[in-house]
């Protein structure tokens, strides 16, 4: 039940925030991203920000290996890099870059009342779901080579 | 730089560190949000925990609301690009996003504020990625 009330207010302060510096707005994040039209350097403002205030809890936990409730925290690797980390990268990043949208600023932009912006969303969640897809494919595969190799 | 909003910028991104810093100090969760909404596309998964992953998603949702419902005159966004478009760079962060494991807030602030060389990495293949495909459509398309 905290979890539930500690996830809210989470999502509550992040909608906040992305409403303040206005990253909901595909126009600001364009406007950022086109260096060569009228610069906006807003962006680097909001991740600047973020990442500072966000370290200190970061590096408390990551010490510690718990959180303050004394419950063990799995934090994703650091290292290796690999081929789909920077392939899916590239990949969001040409997304991002033809319409303005990543995921967080699409979802929050609905409480603005954007209703466009649910086509976005549910092609998002479509290539999610691919890729959720394909992993399983791939997992299931590789579980029956295992399987027909050990036999 | 007509457009720049320092001020709105610094504090709008204070309390995006401060949302990683509540989720992260109470649960141990990262606000990634393409993470949290795909851990909600295969909900039958073991482990899958929708409860927590659905409320921060109400609360990303209501929060634009709730300043708009208080401070109101919160200008609508703009959203002009075609239905077309729209459709393929949403398949394309959808994928890229699961594919590389994060976006602007899993990669961009909570690993860079972890020191990881993995999001570092990421961070810097979709900025630059994104700049160039926006001077694309902007510039050489014509657009």
């Amino acid at each position: 039940m905290i979890m539930i009330v500690v996830a809210l207010i989470s999502g509550l302060v992040f909608g906040v925030g992305l409403t303040i510096s206005r990253m909901v707005d595909p126009a600001k994040v364009l406007g950022f991203l086109d260096i060569a039209g009228a610069w906006d350097p807003s962006l680097i403002l909001v991740m600047a920000g973020a990442i500072v205030v966000a370290f200190p809890a970061f590096f408390w936990v990551q010490r510690r290996g718990h959180d303050i409730r004394a419950r063990a925290v799995a934090l994703p690797p650091r290292w290796p890099l690999d081929w789909r980390l920077v392939a899916g990268s590239v990949i969001f990043g040409a997304g991002w870059g033809l319409v303005g949208f990543c995921p967080g600023p699409a979802l929050a932009s609905l409480g603005l009342g954007s209703a466009r912006s649910l086509i976005f969303i549910a092609a998002m969640l479509i290539g999610m779901a691919a890729v959720e897809l394909a992993n399983r494919q791939i997992a299931a595969r590789s579980a029956t080579r295992a399987v027909a190799s050990e036999g | 730089m007509e457009n720049f909003t320092p001020g709105g910028a610094l504090l709008g991104g204070a309390l995006i560190g401060l949302s990683a810093a509540i989720l992260m100090l109470y649960s141990g969760r990262i606000a990634g949000i393409s993470g949290i909404v795909g851990g909600l596309v295969n909900i039958r998964r073991p482990g899958a925990e929708p409860g927590w992953r659905l409320a921060f998603l109400a609360g990303l949702i209501g929060g634009p609301a709730l300043v708009n419902a208080i401070a109101g005159g919160i200008a609508p966004i703009t959203l002009d690009a075609s239905v077309g478009l729209m459709i393929g760079a949403g398949l394309l962060v959808g994928i890229g996003t699961r594919l590389g494991g994060g976006c602007t807030s899993g990669h961009g602030v909570c690993g860079m504020a972890r020191l990881s060389p993995r999001s570092m990495t990421a961070t810097v293949s979709f900025l630059a990625t994104a700049m160039l495909i926006a001077y694309l459509v902007r510039h050489a398309a014509g657009g």
